[in-house]
């Protein structure tokens, strides 16, 4: 058992930060909210609805990024963005996932193979996706570690466009990263 | 609608004290039955003509070989409505029934042996109604090691109903392409289970062992299910004021 | 909807054409295994010829069996399985694409060498025509029933091992009727029974093990 007790409503503009210690479940909290993982006692609703009866909906308007990349080190960089894109949204034009990469710094990589970028690339081409999504619920597992200090500010900016836009984000830390949003809320786990 | 709570009786908690006053009965139930059964079977069912006294073997064979098949679908069954209603006590029953099916199965297979070696002269036949005993044996061991290989309990119960219900489903296929493959190799050959013409009686002791051995089953799955649920539901309060827990 | 499975099976296409040795490896296996029978039992030609149809159909079955880990096994440890399970497609395609590009590379090749082998155990043409035609028919069942296991063993302990316990026993049809239908032929009978089985086989797997391998894998990711 990791947490007990626990109720957040999220509207657009909101901002939830996930704060507690390692191993107090703030990654299973996400996985939950994904659908992931079912729990125990309780249930997540999107729209009123729970996600487990009307899951097409919401997973249409989601994207939750884990610890884990999900990238294939045998493919470029646009194809392992192209796959991610067309497993939410359908096609995708090619012209966008060079923006994308653009604004991660990484236009230069677009056709090398994921295999041979460090751990900091890989982890910015994951966030690519975050440019590419039209999804208005983001899950965010720990998006800052292993990212310098100009990219963070641009992760910042771009979390921050998403919550003007109306959309909603929840993501783990362990260190405070302040986004200037208007709604935020925090939750710790104990 | 009678309004009986019928999932009352599906809380592990309640299930416990009613099983605990269950299990002694079928157990004499299942000792009794099988005393009876094992004298009529060795003592007043008549030599057979064709088999001699090896025929006997039947009465263990037989119902071995019933309780193997009925249990494996009893076990999916459970792991099934575990699976589909979320029940907790389902899963446990699957769990529970899984090696008793197992010893069944390897008891058909043992007796079968046993009875092969005076009538066939050999101890393995490649027998269809043997060699889908050895099958299901490997179907239940599939069971139990992929139960064991998976650490949370959960989890376990829901991975092993899948390959339950993929097993069962699988089984009369594999039975009629088991079949198939005998009648194209070997032609017909004396089934253990065909004894000709039997007598009255040898019919009333293998009903009599086939009543004992379910009466067996039950019981121990029913203790099965109670230590599964001592050991998973250990930090319940109900389970530590048990005074067998407290003592 | 089928530009999913689209997506997903050229995806995989493409990683296994990345990796052309792991695909290369099965065929390997397959051609060890079957060319260890002759060495440890007889190479009499007509010794060989007897047992030709088993021993072909049991080291496909080997092979088959040897390459399943990797058809969820790698997406399962670096996140891309977590990503497909949480798209708004319907996982039962996405994972029938996966199987299908499972079988493609690494059962089909097995399928188009096993005649070569054939001809080394001394099968005629027809005897290896059916050898062909029976595995092209039975192979893809193996691997849709072959995915449930690799399923229902991602992060169990032992999984190899484990996954062939689970997977033998319900090969067991698809061996006799596939195998039986090469020695039918090789007896000079028909051999439409054993292929209509190995097709029935084949849909009742089609129809059933995606859903059952969507189950699975929803199961083993919590």
């Amino acid at each position: 058992m990791l947490f007990t007790d626990l109720a957040f409503t999220l509207s657009p503009g909101d901002l939830l930060y996930v704060t507690g210690e390692n191993g107090a479940g703030k990654s299973s909290l996400l996985r939950i909210l994904a659908g992931l993982l079912t729990p125990e006692d309780g249930e997540v609703l999107w729209d009123g609805a729970d996600i487990r009866g009307h899951g097409v909906q919401y997973r249409q308007s989601l994207l939750f990024l884990s610890h884990l990349n999900g990238l294939k080190d045998d493919l470029s960089v646009a194809e392992n963005l192209s796959f991610a894109v067309r497993l939410t949204e359908g096609s995708v034009q090619p012209e966008r996932i060079a923006q994308a990469l653009n604004a991660v710094n990484l236009q230069p990589y677009l056709n090398e193979r994921v295999g041979g970028l460090s751990q900091g690339q890989r982890r910015r081409v994951t966030l690519a996706r975050l440019w590419l999504s039209r999804a208005r619920v983001w899950l965010l597992d720990e998006p800052f570690v292993a990212l310098d200090a100009a990219s963070v500010e641009i992760l910042k900016g771009r979390i921050l466009q998403h919550l003007q836009d109306g959309g909603m984000t929840v993501l783990t830390t362990h260190q405070e990263v302040a986004i200037p949003a208007e709604r935020v809320h925090r939750l710790k786990i104990a | 609608m009678t309004g009986i709570n019928w999932f009352k009786y599906a809380a592990p908690q309640t299930f416990f004290h009613l099983s605990g006053k269950w299990i002694p009965v079928l157990g004499w139930i299942a000792f009794f039955l099988a005393i009876a059964g094992l004298y009529i079977g060795f003592f007043i069912a008549p030599t057979d003509f064709q088999q001699g006294e090896a025929y006997r073997i039947i009465f263990i064979h037989v119902p071995a070989a019933w309780m193997s098949m009925v249990i494996y679908l009893a076990m999916a069954f459970w792991a099934a409505i575990g699976l589909v209603f979320n029940t907790r006590l389902s899963a446990m029953m699957a769990l529970a029934l899984a090696p008793t099916g197992a010893l069944f199965t390897a008891l058909a297979l043992i007796t079968g042996s046993f009875w092969g070696k005076p009538t066939w002269g050999t101890w393995w036949v490649w027998d269809a109604r043997l060699t889908s005993e050895l099958i299901l044996l490997f179907l239940y061991v599939g069971f139990i090691a992929l139960h064991a290989s998976i650490d949370n309990p959960q989890r376990a119960d829901r991975a092993a109903a899948i390959i339950a219900i993929v097993g069962a489903l699988n089984v009369p296929i594999i039975y009629f392409s088991v079949q198939w493959w005998n009648t194209l190799h070997q032609g017909a050959s004396i089934n253990v289970a065909s004894a000709p013409k039997m007598a009255v009686t040898m019919l009333i002791g293998m009903l009599v062992m086939t009543l004992a051995s379910w009466a067996y089953s039950v019981a121990v799955a029913l203790f099965r299910v109670r230590c599964i649920i001592l050991e998973r539901e250990r930090h319940a309060a109900w389970v530590n004021d048990l005074k067998e827990v407290k003592s | 909807m089928m530009a999913i499975f689209f997506a997903v099976l050229q995806r995989d296409l493409r990683l296994a054409w990345r990796k052309p040795a792991e695909a290369a490896t099965g065929v390997m296996f397959f051609i060890i295994v079957a060319s260890l029978f002759p060495l440890a039992v007889n190479p009499d030609p007509v010794v060989l010829r007897g047992f030709a149809p088993g021993v072909l159909w049991v080291s496909v079955l080997l092979a088959c069996l040897l390459s399943l880990p990797r058809v969820f096994a790698l997406d399962y440890v670096d996140g891309a399985l977590e990503q497909i399970m949480i798209a708004p497609q319907p996982l039962s395609l996405i994972v029938l694409a996966k199987v299908a590009a499972h079988w493609l590379t690494a059962t089909l090749p097995i399928v188009l060498l096993s005649p070569l082998l054939g001809m080394l155990y001394g099968l005629d043409s027809h005897g290896l025509i059916v050898l062909a035609g029976s595995l092209l028919l039975g192979t893809p069942t193996l691997s849709l029933l072959g995915g449930i296991g690799a399923a229902l063993t991602l992060g169990a302990r032992g999984g190899g091992v484990l996954l062939s316990v689970l997977v033998l026993p319900l090969y067991i049809p698809v061996l006799i009727f596939g195998a039986g239908a090469v020695v039918a032929s090789q007896a000079g009978l028909g051999v439409q029974a054993h292929f209509s089985l190995l097709g029935a086989c084949f849909l009742l797997s089609f129809v059933l093990a995606p859903w059952a391998i969507a189950a699975a894998l929803k199961i083993v990711m919590e």
